[in-house]
């Protein structure tokens, strides 16, 4: 890739980026959130258009105008967030667009089947081809991805953060079969803002930031500070400075906390424990065994099975978020479009969504919007937002700014506990390091804070204690400044009853 | 069994379910003959709906095809011999009328497609200004059309099954309300059955799938979305286009305005009941019109007793609203959940805009 | 973006920015009727490339020609403004409205058996228990609706359009059956005249007194919608459900108030129609006011303000059809058809920006909507 320029309302996405990859090689593409590695592999894949520039492909120049030319041409792609379609069948998803046809009209079922399960047993796995994508735990769902991409005769492969919802593992094993897949020839491209994975797996570096490249590396002459200064621009500390905690009485207590769903099954299983002020409680897990329920049901946004939550001696088990939020609960949501802001409205409505209704914003059933605007101005300052005013919608922002106005909201006011759900996700690290800061501040002054993240290092940096879901089960607490990567990882895997073995055949997901 | 009937309220119960299930094959062809346009708009909203493209559109494109059915045959007529072919009535005026019908409502199905898939407009704002559009064209050509009140081209007739079929009991007026039906009806049922294969059977319905419920996973493999749901909405068009052509030139014999009544609403509420699948919406859009059977068998042959008198003291406006009242109650949720393609009603951006 | 909290420019500018597209809108539609006219001329009288103008003009004539005629445009586009906000309002909470046309028959009818229940009453009785009847019924229907979707994930889309077909049986057999009328007026299935309950006549020749519930719910809605908390609530709903839940807001309880409001609203329309302009309730109404007033909201944009002007629009469209068809044999449907296409070039806004290089800061018709097309497609499922 030559000269790749992409520009965007407002940013250069992409500036004159060069990019060289060679047969039988793993190229690392290195940056943080934002930094425009998405938006250059969208150009390779024909999902984004540049303005400038060129691709050759065996030296010679092609235009890749969507998905499909880039499939012709061997170039296959597995995406950051899943691009499976959770109603249809495993086969059906891996088979997608290359179809084995039985005649013009229908699918030829029994062919479809033999392929699917050569293709699984190139890498030992056992692969139900009925089963519905939906129902599988993520990291299966993440094989399926990746059968899917080579399913497609391809040359070169794309991997945009396969490893972001993985277990240390499951991530060891995905490297396994790049490298096998490397021996085999493959070009492989390796999206990654984890410094220690890129040095583990990569033959080259390139980092890029705001959009271009900024160096090249062989992981054999660097190290994780040299990588971090380049990614960054600026010497950066890689691990929080969580400073020393002191825990005091326990502010949140879970006792037997047991959550279904609509259709009966358990999502969070008989959950107990504590955090106490002063301290941050992190609950590491593979997405989807649990956490999400788990915080809801905190939060008050879903129904209790049965078991008890209290806030500072009260229960709270059947407590409505208002009443929550009166009582100094703030909850930072993992979903922030969906729960954190509506996007459509400005800033100075999103700034109060939940303290609208009472003084000084609200004088019965009338708004001061001089007291919110007033408030808002505040707000923005305080928690360094970067907008041209307060009256822009949500929408416009960068996500960071967004995060931060969602934090601004949330931090304030008498808190008792603070319930932080995916704080950080995808946001550069600027914004980062300034939510990690704020949330340790709170803590200094006595706040319980219960952090759900699905980035494992962002649980094991931050929190005091660690809990780790499996299932639904809160399988195990450790010490946070002692406990193992890798002993985390493997609870996380396997709930500590696995010893260790990866399971081979498709098991179906928690929820 | 008829002492059972002298039970208090559970007595009329048993006697009602015994009354229409003796009726039965008495109401079949009616309940049929009023399902036919509703199928056929649930066919529409399916093309439509499982490529992730809203349409309340519907009533409008059956008005409009009705309009043009109605007019261009009658026009036909008037100036072309009248050939026939010799079977269901079928002329060359009524077969003109059937194709520009379906053409016109191909024509407004591309309007929306446009709207919907390229514009990026509200889909169901879409559909609405179709709905607006039909009742006022319709309703200002038929006017002046009808100062010059050119007879009319006649309809489909039904099949004629041969006697011994015909006479078998109780199967045989069954089988005849299926396939004993004009052209319309009978490429209606041959269209549900079609659909239904395609769609979990075929390439075309693998990838209708999959752009109906995560449009952007289908563009990853190569698949063009908007290329694909283009195809399926002007398609859809030719369910709605046999819909209203029905209405006017095979189940009636004439045009009024707005006369689609609200079957392009129920169409779709047959459509979600039968789970976005062609065989749910027909029989969905035939338990809606059984009250219509149901209204007929029992002005003329009214069961006896209590019951009886009970039925026919209940209004007539009462069996005309029944189906509406029933879509509601059905889709209240009583009878069950059904969900729908995901991606229903998202307008599909090829390129993503956050860097 | 709120009016509330929308950027200070001068009002001027913001009035410019605001009304240009829709401007722009109208003339396209009124091009394509013009068009629509000399096509179908041969079936009116002969060719006539000039019957667009001819039919133009008496529309302007029968709409603003005379005090009568304004007053005519006033008339008809109270039911518009009241039936419009009962729309546009349901846009701001996310729901998409299609049952007006019921709820405004419901409130007509309520209206109407109230009415003639007091015929012997005073007027300072009879009007204002006629008009809360009408608002009520009209209330009571929009209620159905948002329970259902509230409680029972059925999308209101389908179910306020069936409720419209059971709205029209309804009062068919409430009217023709215990409320005919006896007297010797009633010469087809309708009631008897409303007497007491009749409104004022407080402008012209037929100016009546509803005239003023339209001007008042203007900016009544405006204030709820935008300086009340409820407002922010139902706007907070009607954008994302998710974080009015979050924020501690009953969205679903949102949805049943907001359906409510509209059906009020709808309901009031109809009281004020049945008992200031028609002064019976006919069986079969044939009104198309709840269609109407879905283009109303749209043009509009769902803004009380908004939808004032395009109720006018509106209802002076519908004051000159009359002497459009007389004096230049265009059919009343017209103005349908006008209304469909103006709504088109509306949604197809970002077409006609690019085609005409029109640079304001337009509001785009489907960003209030999207939560509706959304639901859509979740309905049922709970």
């Amino acid at each position: 890739m030559r000269g790749i320029t992409k520009r965007y309302p407002g940013v250069v996405a992409n500036d004159g980026i060069d990019l060289e990859v060679r047969e039988g090689e793993i190229h690392a593409l290195l940056g943080e959130n934002g930094a425009g590695k998405s938006t250059l592999m969208n150009i390779l894949y024909g999902l984004a258009v540049p303005d400038a520039g060129q691709i050759l492909l065996d030296g010679k120049e092609v235009e890749i105008a969507s998905p499909h030319d880039a499939i012709r041409r061997g170039i296959s792609m597995v995406h950051q967030h899943f691009m499976l379609v959770p109603v249809l069948s495993v086969a059906e998803n891996i088979l997608l667009g290359e179809e084995p046809m039985a005649g013009r009209v229908f699918l030829d079922r029994t062919a479809s089947k033999h392929r699917i399960k050569e293709l699984g047993d190139r890498f030992g796995w056992e692969i139900d081809p009925d089963k519905p994508v939906g129902s599988l735990s993520v990291g299966w769902q993440q094989r399926v991805e990746i059968l899917k991409a080579l399913y497609r005769n391809a040359r070169v492969l794309v991997l945009d953060e396969p490893t972001a919802v993985l277990t240390p593992q499951e991530t060891k094993e995905i490297f396994g079969v790049l490298r096998k897949l490397k021996a085999e020839g493959y070009a492989i491209i390796f999206i990654s803002h984890k410094l220690y994975e890129v040095l583990d797996v990569a033959d080259r570096i390139t980092v890029i930031r705001r959009g271009k490249v900024v160096g090249q590396r062989i992981p054999s002459e660097t190290d994780e500070d040299d990588l971090a200064k380049l990614m960054v621009g600026r010497d950066v500390e890689l691990t929080v400075d969580r400073g020393e905690s002191h825990p005091a009485q326990p502010v949140l207590s879970i006792a037997n906390l047991t959550v279904r769903d609509d259709r009966g099954h358990e999502l969070v299983r008989d959950v107990s424990f504590e955090v106490r002020a002063g301290e941050i409680f992190g609950i590491a897990g593979v997405a989807g065994n649990g956490q999400d329920e788990l915080v809801e049901a905190v939060v008050g946004l879903r129904h209790a099975t049965s078991g008890t939550v209290t806030l500072a001696g009260t229960d709270i088990t059947h407590a409505s978020p208002r009443t929550l939020h009166k009582m100094g609960l703030g909850f930072v949501p993992g979903d922030r479009h969906r729960f954190g802001m509506v996007l459509s409205f400005p800033l100075t409505d999103n700034l109060v969504l939940n303290d609208y209704y009472h003084a000084p914003y609200a004088r019965g059933l009338r708004r001061n919007d001089a007291a919110i605007e007033a408030y808002a101005k505040e707000a923005i300052e305080k928690y360094d937002i970067r907008t041209p005013s307060a009256d822009v919608s949500g929408g416009t922002l960068s996500g960071g700014n967004q995060q931060k106005v969602v934090v601004a909201r949330e931090f304030e006011g008498e808190l008792h506990l603070l319930v932080l759900d995916q704080p950080t996700r995808g946001l550069d690290v600027g914004s980062i390091e300034f939510i990690h800061n704020q949330a340790i501040a709170r803590r200094d002054t006595g706040i319980a804070i219960l952090l759900v993240s699905a980035e494992l290092d962002e649980v094991l940096e931050m929190s005091d204690r660690i809990g780790v879901m499996f299932r639904g089960q809160l399988v195990a607490v450790l010490d946070g400044r002692t406990a193992d990567r890798e002993d985390v990882g493997l609870l996380m895997a396997t709930g500590g009853r696995g010893g260790g073995v990866q399971p081979q055949t498709m098991e179906e997901d928690a929820s | 069994m008829e002492f059972l009937y002298d039970i208090p309220v559970i007595g009329m119960v048993i006697q009602f379910v015994v009354y229409v299930i003796v009726q039965l094959p008495v109401l079949a062809p009616t309940i049929m003959a009023a399902a036919v346009p509703i199928i056929l708009g649930a066919l529409c909203g399916f093309m439509n709906e499982r490529s992730g493209v809203v349409n309340i559109g519907i009533e409008g494109m059956m008005l409009t095809a009705a309009f043009v059915a109605w007019w261009t045959a009658a026009i036909a007529a008037q100036f072309l011999p009248d050939l026939r072919i010799g079977i269901m009535g079928i002329t060359l005026p009524l077969l003109i009328g059937l194709a520009l019908a379906i053409l016109a409502a191909m024509a407004v199905s591309a309007v929306h497609a446009w709207l919907s898939i390229s514009v990026r407009a509200d889909q169901i704002i879409s559909g609405t200004i179709i709905n607006i559009f039909a009742v006022g064209i319709t309703g200002y050509l038929n006017l002046l059309i009808s100062q010059h009140s050119p007879p009319s081209a006649g309809q489909f007739q039904a099949l004629r099954l041969p006697s011994f079929l015909a006479d078998i009991p109780i199967i045989g007026p069954l089988v005849g309300a299926l396939i004993g039906v004009g052209p319309i009806a009978l490429s209606m049922l041959i269209s549900v059955i079609v659909l239904q294969v395609l769609l979990f059977r075929s390439r075309w319905g693998l990838r209708t799938r999959s752009v109906g419920e995560h449009p952007k996973a289908a563009e990853t493999v190569g698949i063009d979305v908007i290329k694909l749901r283009y195809r399926n909405v002007i398609l859809g068009g030719v369910f709605a286009g046999l819909a209203g052509a029905y209405l006017t030139i095979e189940f009636g014999n004439a045009f009024q305005g707005e006369m689609t009544a609200g079957r392009g609403f129920i169409a779709l509420a047959a459509l979600i009941f039968g789970r976005w699948t062609p065989v749910g919406a027909f029989g969905a859009a035939l338990l809606f019109t059984a009250s219509i059977g149901l209204q007929r068998s029992i002005q003329f042959a009214p069961p006896e007793g209590a019951l009886g008198d009970f039925l026919s003291t209940l209004p007539s406006q009462f069996y005309s609203a029944l189906p509406y009242i029933i879509v509601i109650i059905v889709l209240a949720g009583v009878v069950g959940r059904s969900v729908a393609p995901a991606a229903v009603g998202r307008p599909y951006e090829r390129e993503s805009k956050a860097a | 973006m709120t009016a509330a909290t929308a950027p200070k420019r001068s009002l001027w500018r913001r009035a410019w920015d605001v009304s240009l597209l829709p401007a722009i809108a109208i003339g396209l539609a009124l091009i394509f009727g013009a068009v629509l006219m000399i096509l179908s001329s041969p079936l009116i009288g002969g060719f006539d490339l000039f019957l667009p103008i001819t039919a133009y003009k008496a529309l302007l004539q029968g709409s603003v020609g005379s005090l009568n005629s304004i007053v005519n445009t006033l008339v008809n586009a109270t039911p518009l403004v009241l039936a419009g906000l009962a729309v546009g309002i349901g846009f701001k909470g996310g729901l998409f409205n299609i049952g007006a046309q019921g709820q405004f028959l419901i409130g007509a009818m309520c209206a109407a058996v109230a009415a003639i229940a007091l015929n012997d009453a005073s007027p300072w009785v009879a009007v204002p228990v006629s008009i809360i009847a009408g608002m009520l019924g009209g209330m009571a229907w929009g209620f159905i609706p948002g329970f259902l979707k509230a409680f029972r994930g059925a999308h209101e889309v389908v179910t306020t359009i069936m409720l419209n077909f059971v709205a029209i049986y309804l009062v068919s057999y409430v009217i023709s059956g215990p409320m005919r009328g006896t007297g010797p007026e009633v010469t087809f299935a309708r009631t008897d005249a409303i007497v007491a309950a009749e409104l004022p006549i407080i402008i012209g020749r037929n100016g009546h007194l509803g005239l003023l519930f339209a001007a008042v719910a203007v900016p009544l809605a405006w204030w709820l919608l935008y300086r009340s908390t409820t407002g922010f609530e139902i706007r907070t709903a009607g954008a994302n459900p998710d974080a009015a839940r979050y924020a501690g807001m009953h969205p679903r309880w949102l949805i049943v108030l907001t359906m409510s409001i509209c059906g009020l609203l709808a309901g009031l329309a109809g009281a004020s129609e049945i008992l200031g302009e028609v002064g019976y309730m006919p069986a079969s109404y044939g009104t198309t006011v709840g269609f109407d007033a879905i283009a109303v909201a749209l043009l509009g944009r769902a803004n009380p303000v908004g939808i004032l002007f395009s109720a006018l629009l509106f209802g002076a469209m519908q004051a000159g059809a009359g002497q459009m068809q007389v004096e230049a044999g265009i059919p009343a449907q017209m103005v349908a058809v006008l209304q469909a296409v103006i709504l088109f070039f509306l949604a197809a806004e970002s077409v006609v920006r690019r085609v005409l290089k029109v640079r304001t800061a337009g509001t785009g018709l489907g960003t209030e909507l999207q939560t509706v097309s959304r639901s859509y497609g979740e309905q049922a499922t709970r």
